[in-house]
């Protein structure tokens, strides 16, 4: 069995007195595959990067990265590591090649060994045809691109990203995706965190879900759905109606609930559309008129309301005012 | 088989590599002001919008008060004060830079990598030094169009730039603690006014200080600035731009005001000795302050 490339044991990291960014997370995975860390915003998905980036130094606990101890000896884990972060940190006045170049450089390669690879890189991101423009000119689905391209460039055991496609369009995001798969297949080992449990169900071998500095679930994509009994139905009906919604609907499935924070009814869909149809007729049966219905795949906020109870933009509005965060941590302290 | 000798010994960066970091840095630097020339050409415009205002308002009614070693030209005495003024103005945007760099995730990016950490701070400061002394070099022809000329011989007057180009590297680093304390760059555009303007007015820059009240003439005349400009002036101008005039004063007068003025070289070990000081102090302060700021 491979010895794992990552490993992270017991680290906390907290800022001032009251926020816990990590809480003793431990995790570790093994080279060649692309692990997801899945969470809201403000979960410590970005602070266990920069942990293990060196950005940033855990208060306690253990980080190593391809054999390295991050806190003991950042530099030689720095060039063992590429970090393509929320923001793309590119150079706006440098053309795409300068700037995968000077990143070659900084990884102290031979300056005309920075060229080859950026050659090589400009070609892989399909760059290589605006490759000598500035990058103000650059849309911003090219400039995550190049960022990626200048992350690989010292050709590291691990790559992390951070959030790659966060704030780009749909397209930029389909190719993005296929330029991280072609990476995957060249066998590069990924730490990829995300927000969309879509993303990290199409990219990472393994994913583990990220709440409050805890890691609250762990596994392949396939063990989470089945985790949280893949497609879910959400119908809205009047409040009137509620009650008896809910009994009739017991009939279907045992785990029909009222989600106060969506104030719909919420039940898995075993199977897909047969179960809507099951849904459908029963409703009608009992004569209660469904003001909405829809049948959707689980999206992040599923996976939050089925292991934590809350929705994730309920996550994320609780770590924004720290103190409510801190009570709510007390209140579900056994939850991890 | 980890031993604890193993453990114990880090990976270091030598000084060949950093030298490299640095060279890679300034690099990047520089190529901004050649695909932004507006950036130049702001940062020009303006010193060279002062010497021609200075020059030509003010030159005539100030024309009288300054020592005759200068001509009775106006810009044989400004020039080199407008020269540290550049020194000291360009030096603020060393903090605009590292607040820019800052804000756009770029250190995170030059934190990840196996490069030297002081080699972001050195490699803006060398940057901010070479469009300085291209600053200062466009002001020179400048001032030579003007009808400006030195008074001494060419190698004293290349030994007054050379000293204005050490100041304006200390200044850099002052400017570099500044911009990395405040870390936003609006806050930083008013951040490095604070400190500059008061020292650029109150220093020999456009007049003698011997006019101004006693108490500001104590600070006046004490103050790295004024000490920087009078190094200049008594490389280009010669030792009696250094001594204490007064209008209307007679030949023996002033030829004693000249033998009671300081050496030239005093000054110049003076503006060097402030420089250094600078340095030795706000060096590892904006090392210190940037290892701070960024984790």
């Amino acid at each position: 069995m491979n010895s794992p490339i990552v490993r992270v044991a017991n680290v906390v990291k907290t800022f001032g007195d009251t926020v816990r960014a990590l809480d003793d997370v431990s995790l570790e995975f093994e080279p060649g595959i692309v692990y997801g860390l899945l969470g809201p915003n403000g979960a410590g998905k970005t602070t266990l990067i920069r942990v293990l980036t060196t950005l940033l130094r855990a208060d306690s606990g253990y980080a190593e990265v391809a054999g390295v101890d991050v806190r003991n000896d950042p530099v030689a884990a720095r060039t063992h590591i590429g970090l393509a972060g929320q923001f793309a940190a590119v150079d706006d006045y440098l053309t795409g090649r300068e700037n995968v170049e000077m990143v070659g450089r900084l990884y102290n390669l031979s300056a005309a060994e920075s060229r080859r690879r950026a050659d090589d890189l400009l070609q892989r991101i399909h760059l290589d045809d605006a490759a000598d423009r500035t990058v103000r000119t650059y849309s911003g689905g090219m400039r995550r691109r190049l960022d990626l391209a200048a992350s690989l460039v010292g050709r590291p055991q691990v790559l992390f990203l951070d959030e790659p496609t966060t704030g780009i369009d749909p397209q930029s995001r389909l190719d993005l995706w296929e330029l991280i798969r072609e990476l995957i297949a060249a066998g590069t080992t990924v730490l990829l965190t995300t927000q969309y449990l879509d993303e990290a169900d199409q990219l990472a071998n393994r994913i583990a879900v990220i709440d409050r500095g805890k890691l609250i679930a762990e596994g392949t994509g396939d063990e989470l759905k089945a985790r949280l009994g893949g497609s879910v139905i959400e119908l809205h009906v009047a409040d009137d109606d509620r009650g008896r919604a809910l009994e009739a609907l017991a009939a279907v499935s045992s785990e029909a609930t009222f989600e106060a924070s969506h104030a719909s009814i919420r039940l898995p869909a075993a199977d897909g559309s047969q179960t809507l149809l099951a849904v459908v007729r029963r409703l009608d049966e009992t004569g209660i008129a469904a003001q909405d219905i829809a049948l959707h795949k689980p999206t992040l906020d599923d996976v939050f309301l089925t292991l934590t109870g809350r929705g994730a933009a309920e996550a994320e509005a609780e770590r924004a005012s720290p103190r409510k965060a801190k009570r709510g941590r007390r209140q579900e302290g056994s939850a991890a | 088989m980890a031993t604890a000798t193993e453990t114990t010994r880090h990976k270091r960066i030598g000084p060949a590599h950093t030298a490299k970091d640095i060279a890679v840095i300034t690099k990047r630097n520089l190529l901004r002001n050649i695909r932004l020339p507006q950036l130049l050409i702001f940062a020009t415009v303006q010193p060279v919008m002062f010497l021609l205002l200075f020059t030509y308002v003010f030159g005539g009614a100030i024309g009288g008060a300054i020592p005759p070693i200068a001509q009775g030209e106006y810009i044989n005495w400004l020039l080199p004060g407008l020269l540290i003024q550049v020194a000291a103005f360009g030096a603020g945007q060393t903090a605009l830079g590292l607040t820019e760099d800052l804000s756009k995730g770029v250190i995170d990016r030059f934190r990840s990598l196996p490069m030297a950490r002081s080699a972001v701070l050195a490699g803006r400061t060398v940057s901010d030094l070479i469009r300085n002394g291209f600053v200062i070099g466009l002001m020179v022809v400048m001032g030579f169009l003007m009808g400006f000329r030195y008074q001494t011989n060419f190698v004293a007057f290349l030994g007054g730039l050379l000293v204005a180009m050490v100041f304006s590297f200390s200044l850099s680093w002052v400017m570099a603690t500044i911009g990395l304390a405040v870390k936003n760059p609006e806050a930083a555009q008013s951040a490095v006014f604070f400190p500059v303007f008061p020292l650029v007015f109150a220093s020999s820059v456009f007049v003698p200080t011997q006019t101004m009240p006693d108490w500001l003439r104590g600070f006046a005349e004490n103050q790295p600035i004024t000490v920087t400009v009078n190094a200049l002036r008594g490389l280009m101008l010669g030792q009696e731009s250094l001594a204490d005039f007064q209008p209307g004063m007679s030949g023996t007068q002033l030829a004693q005001a000249v033998a009671e003025a300081p050496s030239v070289a005093g000054q110049v070990l003076m503006s060097l000795f402030w420089s250094v000081a600078i340095i030795v102090i706000f060096v590892p302060l904006a090392i210190r302050v940037y290892r701070k700021t960024v984790s």
